[in-house]
């Protein structure tokens, strides 16, 4: 049986999934999620180790086809939907620690 | 109860009625399509069941149809039958929200192959429909634009989360309409909103430009009045599509093709599991005996059968749908579309717009897969969830042995109050437990309105049937349709 959820826990996975929540948010997703937890108690207790997971309802391998050039989607568009662009790319904030 | 804005389904024409019609020159698509405008225009602000009604786009589209046909040419098999999409099927330069904030205004560059199917087969594409954000919910009230309201009863939900599309089929505003069920969002608001609704194999409906919720569980799916019209959209929408690698090889079976050939000699086999305990309403419980003596009279071999670890689905799903979910959602990074909210640096981004652009209900799907994710409790629940899964494929598989199909409650209840099951989240998700086992399966199951209960709200039966049974499943609910009580109660 894994511990209760504690609300360090949530905070942790709060920021693993990169959000913010509120103290507020913080205690209510505490209890919430405790309570879906302690319903999945009743698969925690399933003795079934030796039973195979099934990640997939159907069995996947790769789908490849032939490596011909195809048209793709229009670059302009797809950029048009973009927050923001510069000279035909994505831009985004700095990602290192100090500015340029 | 508050007044019903269900038109009377027997005097309005069929998909197949509008496309035989409109393909003989007998009907105009325009004019059909301007009844259902007008319907829209008259109940659309007491129900919402859209976030979009594309209207001038449908009058282009219904014009072409009409020209085609005046020309000597065949639009298709749906040839100007207006259609719904759940919106988080990708419309080419139409916005397609998925209800969310975080992706308010985004247009897609391209179709889904669901899209392109429907309009190749000459449909007239209505709206965008409401629906709970990304697809999370029972209810459609966990939409960033508000609640859609049950046609039958506005102070009641739609149920969810395809709640817009059956909303829209239940109130005229369109022929059928499509949705997505991941784990029983098309089932469940189809037996809420006494409309068809089914969920077909997976791999059997191109996933392509579905945005994606919970990838090995996610289907598209049909909404309609009657059996006949689920299965005509379903042969359309169905087949192989190189766009998406999880598609079956070949065209599958074709849905319609066992209609009209009863039920005589079907082995149908009751879930005892379902019977009535998990939460099944004694009303609900009610009808669904009575369908199984209607199948039994038409025909039909029924006897109980146990499938045990159905039991289980509810707590496997809410392991592995998150789990699915809090991968597929982060993507949504303020990066190449949709919301940006500023920070100092691109993590701070990150956060801001992730926290401001998720609602409540996707925040806490995406902290129970990440939290079902992480180090020292992968084992505990995810991997634990995968376990049950094989065993319900199993316990499926050994019912199927003995039964062609097998037949349960669609949703515990009927349509419940807005507002009643906000608060407690497992509450909502408790509406799942009958659809749940079939998604984790990846097999076939539909909802068929059979009567009504004590409220006078529609109740749903529903049909399952092993992978790619869905010939047989169609031919089971055909039979159910054709015997089930007239409604009550309703103008």
């Amino acid at each position: 049986m894994a511990q209760p959820l504690s609300k360090q826990d949530v905070a942790h996975v709060a920021r693993l999934a990169r959000l913010a929540l509120s103290e507020e948010e913080l205690e209510q997703f505490t209890s919430q999620l405790a309570s879906v937890l302690e319903h999945a108690a009743d698969i925690e207790a399933l003795d079934i180790a030796a039973v195979p997971p099934t990640a997939h309802p159907v069995p996947l391998s790769n789908v490849l086809r032939e490596d011909e050039p195809r048209p793709c989607l229009d670059r302009d568009e797809v950029l048009a939907q973009a927050p923001d662009v510069e000279s035909g790319r994505f831009r985004i904030p700095r990602i290192l620690g100090e500015a340029p | 109860m508050s007044q019903s804005f269900v038109p009377d389904f027997a005097s309005a024409p069929t998909a197949a009625a509008v496309a035989s019609g409109v393909r003989r020159g007998e009907l105009s698509a325009r004019d059909v399509l301007d009844q259902y405008l007008d319907r829209i225009r008259m109940r659309e602000g007491q129900v919402h069941a859209f976030n979009l009604v594309m209207e001038e786009a449908a009058r282009a589209r219904a014009a072409e149809v009409d020209q085609a046909v005046a020309a000597g040419g065949d639009p298709g098999p749906l040839a100007g039958v207006p259609v719904a999409l759940k919106d988080l099927l990708c419309t080419h330069g139409v916005p397609t929200t998925c209800s969310s904030r975080i992706l308010e205004g985004w247009a897609p560059p391209y179709d889904a192959t669901v899209v392109t199917r429907l309009r190749a087969a000459g449909a007239v594409v209505v709206g965008k429909t409401n629906m709970d954000e990304f697809a999370m919910g029972s209810s459609t009230e966990h939409s960033a634009f508000g609640p859609t309201r049950n046609p039958h009863d506005v102070t009641r939900v739609p149920g969810g989360s395809s709640g817009g599309s059956a909303a829209a089929v239940a109130a005229g505003f369109a022929t059928v309409s499509l949705g997505t069920d991941t784990g029983g969002s098309i089932r469940q608001p189809a037996s809420l909103c006494g409309v068809v609704g089914a969920k077909p194999t997976y791999g059997m409906v191109s996933r392509y430009g579905l945005v994606a919720f919970a990838s090995s569980l996610d289907q598209i799916g049909p909404f309609a009045r009657n059996v006949a019209d689920a299965a005509l959209v379903l042969d359309v929408i169905g087949g192989h599509d190189e766009h998406d690698s999880t598609s079956l090889p070949g065209d599958g079976p074709q849905a319609a093709s066992n209609l009209g050939r009863g039920v005589e000699g079907i082995r149908v086999g009751v879930i005892s599991e379902l019977e009535g305990a998990l939460g099944i309403a004694p009303d609900v419980a009610s009808r669904v005996r009575e369908a199984a003596e209607a199948l039994a009279a038409a025909g039909a071999k029924v006897e109980h059968v146990s499938v045990p670890s159905v039991r289980y689905g509810l707590s496997a799903y809410y392991m592995i749908a998150p789990a699915e979910a809090s991968s597929n959602l982060a993507r949504y990074d303020g990066v190449r579309y949709g919301l940006r909210v500023r920070g100092d640096d691109i993590t701070d981004m990150y956060i801001a717009t992730r926290s401001a652009g998720f609602g409540p209900e996707v925040k806490r799907r995406i902290m129970l897969g990440t939290y079902a994710l992480s180090a020292g409790y992968y084992d505990a629940y995810y991997g634990k969830a995968q376990k049950v899964r094989t065993l319900i494929i199993r316990d499926f598989e050994a019912a199927y042995r003995s039964f062609d199909v097998l037949l349960s409650p669609t949703a515990p209840t009927t349509a419940f109050a807005l507002g009643a099951k906000m608060s407690d989240p497992l509450t909502m998700y408790l509406n799942d437990v009958c659809t749940i086992p079939s998604n984790l399966a990846g097999h076939p199951a539909m909802s068929v309105p059979f009567g009504c209960g004590d409220d006078g709200l529609p109740v749903g039966a529903q049909v399952l049937a092993p992978a790619l049974g869905e010939p047989v499943m169609f031919q089971v609910a055909e039979v159910l349709e054709a015997s089930a009580p007239a409604r009550g109660g309703e103008s």
